[in-house]
């Protein structure tokens, strides 16, 4: 869809550049836009979704629930933390006027603008400054505006928020920090609008590093991160801001940090996945189960770190075999971790050596996405194989 | 990059401020769209001689002839001073007339700091402790601003402003307990020697990474500005720091953000060996300020007197008006950079020996006391002698001291312990108990 406007945006400009383009009003551009919004993305024909989104069943314990996507959750968890946390700020490039995926619609009006505020365009300074509102005692949440461009923070992440408890002595700490960034594939967002870092802070003790597959557990999960006394990435699935659509609660609630989810029960084979590729990991199992007759335990991590070892081990030991899969590439991901500590812990249990679906060790390309992601294809032909082992 | 974000930025703004209005009844939607339309074709055409600039970027006047800016860096801005290097007052109107007890405190605290840099910069070459930074040199910078500022005033610092810790009140043990990384140690013996940090003086521990602490410090007065609690924040950095992107970003989110702040550059001359001519080619750091839309000045770095006047003014306007200020403070680095570094290697002994002998803070500060007769030779030599009595003793008493448990390498890495670290603990114990003797485990409390 994005990518559609995008090109649209494009070819439209440049053939009304003579009479509209003085103008400032970006509606106007667009509205001028419209009339042909119907007929282009028809010619420009594009691939399916790589996923079929499947809601979590509504949620009955935590009181009245509104339909909402996962863009929509992400408001709704910060609206719920605004309104019971007064030190709460939420800055970043953007954010003021909603952010450019609307995660922050109405929250400026609703609290204020030194609540809810645009920083100047630089991430270190970004992740630096949250550093120092939670030093200071007040609840930070920054929003980098793509996962991509979270690397200019990575020396303030990394060697500054992560370590800030445990150098001092606990005399100060970065604990109220969460960054929150859009992640992973959008269908067209190439080099960088795609990418999935995770594994680059899996690697940095002191951080808690989480990712939601749908709009339930994004706002269960954003809350406990904003509440948990450790700085906290959270990374939203942007191909799922608008895709996804469940029954959220309105008013807060947690999912805990640190704790897998068994999210569809087998006994044949693990599958494990987060964010996104939980969806494909799901359809996996439908295919395993009709084309092969075989039974595959589905697990969304949920947190990448300090993640649920004794969840993951205790299905392989049951199901014996274990497939993870992960959008980012395969070198260096996190799936070599989970990977290497199973077998460890379930060397007696294994019958088939772990297997990893992953990204191809490429930059994300631009056209060649279809043909980059781990999609239901790539894990079906690694059931396949690890079931015939 | 930038250009590729930034039409994505757009496409993702237009994207969606499309979806809202396309929600918005039809006829509202012609309205609007008539009206932008119209707007567009009634400009009417205009006296270019009149004419202002309308760019949203800048609030400047149209110019007719082409001339570059030049910098000025011949004749830069200039350094304020209270006192020559005799220490006497050369403007009476600047004279801040501190009473004899504060001045004699600023001398006290300067000089004790100087007594433990000789100490424990000694100890290091003995090699009792594994590294240190003295602070030869810059003593005025740190005692001076400290002074000036309020006790619950939150400091970041780079790693040679212990001279704040010393005003206000650190203890000489827990210097020492950070140095030995004993078990008296605040940080918990974690750090490297000098990383010193306060909870009880809001001194925020200090970290290696350079400039790190400067958006962290913007950071930190918002959210005190936010409090509403008359706080002001202060941060401390080298004139190589303001090198590095995190300065940068430091100084723009405090003035865009509007945060109670001052930012004290220690403007030394060296970051390691690189001279300044190599670090930048404007007018210092000061310079700088202004273009971030920050009220900034340069100081003499040497003149205690100079120093806690500018930083006291800075305060003051800081916490009032909200908003951030620069103070470049000039002096000269005496020591080597580090215990791992000899600064002969680059730069000339008479050129350090000026500094040490003709224009020293300490000494200049003793001129003015001399002058008003608060302090002779006899105190002089009563204080050396009390001064490194007080710092020997500490020094004996941390060497003494056991180091922390072992246990805590796994705290205080999250808030709480973690499943995987309590097992990485548990087989570090089991380890160890097998291996004792292999392990220096006698040194370590138990």
């Amino acid at each position: 869809m994005m990518a559609a406007v995008r090109l649209l945006c494009r070819t439209v400009s440049s053939s009304s550049s003579s009479s509209s383009c003085v103008h400032s009003g970006l509606g106007a551009t667009l509205l001028r836009l419209s009339p042909s919004c119907s007929s282009k993305p028809k010619t420009q024909k594009r691939h399916a979704a790589h996923f079929t989104y499947q809601p979590d069943p509504v949620p009955t314990k935590h009181g009245p629930t509104v339909k909402m996507n996962l863009f929509q959750s992400v408001t709704s968890a910060l609206d719920n933390t605004l309104a019971s946390d007064p030190t709460a700020v939420i800055f970043g490039e953007d954010v003021a006027f909603g952010g450019v995926f609307r995660c922050t619609v109405g929250l400026r009006d609703k609290y204020g603008k030194d609540r809810v505020f645009n920083t100047p365009l630089c991430e270190q300074g970004i992740v630096g400054f949250g550093i120092g509102v939670a030093a200071a005692g007040a609840t930070a949440i920054a929003e980098i505006q793509f996962a991509d461009y979270i690397f200019p923070a990575f020396d303030q992440i990394v060697n500054e928020a992560a370590k800030y408890r445990y150098r001092s002595g606990n005399l100060y700490d970065s604990g109220n920090l969460t960054i929150r960034a859009p992640w992973g594939c959008v269908g067209h967002g190439s080099l960088y609008h795609s990418q999935s870092p995770e594994a680059f802070f899996a690697h940095c003790p002191g951080l808690k590093v989480v990712v939601p597959r749908g709009p339930i557990q994004a706002k269960g999960l954003l809350l406990s991160c904003i509440a948990d006394k450790n700085p906290c990435i959270f990374f939203e699935p942007k191909i799922l801001y608008r895709a996804a659509v469940e029954q959220v609660p309105t008013e807060p609630y947690h999912i805990p940090l640190s704790q897998a989810e068994v999210v569809q029960e087998g006994s044949d084979m693990t599958l494990v996945a987060w964010g996104t590729q939980v969806h494909v990991m799901r359809e996996v199992a439908t295919m395993a189960q009709e084309k092969l007759g075989v039974s595959c335990e589905v697990i969304d991590l949920r947190t990448i770190l300090p993640w649920d070892i004794e969840t993951v081990c205790k299905s392989v030991v049951k199901t014996g075999r274990l497939l993870i899969s992960h959008e980012a590439p395969v070198t260096g991901g996190f799936a070599a971790e989970i990977s290497s500590t199973v077998q460890e812990q379930c060397f007696l249990n294994l019958e088939a050596p772990i297997t990893r679906v992953c990204g191809y060790d490429t930059p994300f390309p631009h056209i060649f996405e279809p043909f980059y992601i781990p999609d239901k294809w790539k894990c079906f032909e690694a059931v396949k194989r690890m079931i015939n082992y | 990059m930038a250009t590729v974000r930034g039409l994505q930025k757009w496409v993702g703004i237009g994207f969606h401020a499309f979806r809202q209005r396309s929600a918005l009844n039809s006829s509202r939607v012609l309205q609007q769209r008539a009206f932008r339309l119209s707007g567009a074709r009634c400009q009417q055409p205009f006296d270019s001689s009149v004419e202002k600039p309308q760019f949203p970027g800048a609030s400047a006047e149209f110019v007719d002839h082409l001339e570059f800016i030049q910098p000025n860096v011949i004749s830069g801005i200039p350094i304020y001073r209270v006192m020559d290097r005799q220490g006497q007052i050369i403007n009476p109107s600047e004279d801040p007339k501190l009473p004899k007890e504060t001045v004699l405190n600023f001398y006290q605290k300067m000089t004790l700091l100087n007594t433990m840099d000789r100490i424990l910069y000694e100890s290091q070459r003995q090699g009792r402790i594994s590294f240190y930074m003295t602070n030869y040199g810059e003593e005025g910078t740190h005692i001076g601003s400290a002074a000036a500022l309020d006790p619950n005033d939150l400091v970041f610092g780079q790693y040679r402003e212990a001279g704040v810790l010393m005003y206000r009140g650190f203890p000489l043990d827990l210097f020492m307990a950070q140095c030995y990384a004993n078990a008296d140690d605040l940080g918990k013996g974690r750090q490297m020697p000098v990383h010193y940090g306060c909870r009880d003086l809001n001194f925020v521990t200090i970290s290696s990474p350079l400039a790190t602490q400067l958006p962290q410090a913007a950071g930190a007065a918002y959210a005190l500005k936010r409090e509403n609690s008359n706080r002001a924040v202060i941060c401390y950095f080298g004139e190589g720091a303001a090198s590095e992107g995190d300065a940068h970003a430091g100084f723009n989110f405090s003035a865009t953000l509007e945060c109670p702040l001052i930012f004290f550059c220690r403007n030394n001359g060296y970051a390691i060996s690189t001279p300044t001519n190599e670090q930048y080619r404007g007018d210092g750091i000061a310079a700088r300020g202004p273009g971030y839309g920050m009220l900034s000045i340069r100081v003499d770095g040497n003149d205690v007197f100079a120093v806690y006047n500018v930083t006291k003014e800075a305060r003051r306007r800081a916490v009032a008006e909200n908003q951030p200020f620069l103070i470049e403070a000039m002096t000269y680095r005496i020591g080597h950079h580090s215990t791992s570094d000899d600064s002969s290697a680059y730069r000339s002994v008479d050129e350090v020996n000026y500094w040490d002998k003709q224009d020293h803070p300490i000494s200049r500060l003793r001129h003015y006391m001399t002058a008003c007769g608060w302090w002779g030779e006899e105190e002089e030599r009563a204080w050396r002698k009390q001064s490194r009595k007080l710092v020997m003793e500490a020094f004996e008493r941390a060497e003494r001291r056991l180091k922390p448990h072992p246990d805590l390498m796994f705290t205080d890495v999250y808030n709480e312990m973690t499943p995987g670290l309590a097992q990485q603990k548990e087989s570090f114990w089991r380890h160890i108990q097998q291996y004792k003797e292999h392990y220096p485990l006698d040194l370590y409390e138990k």
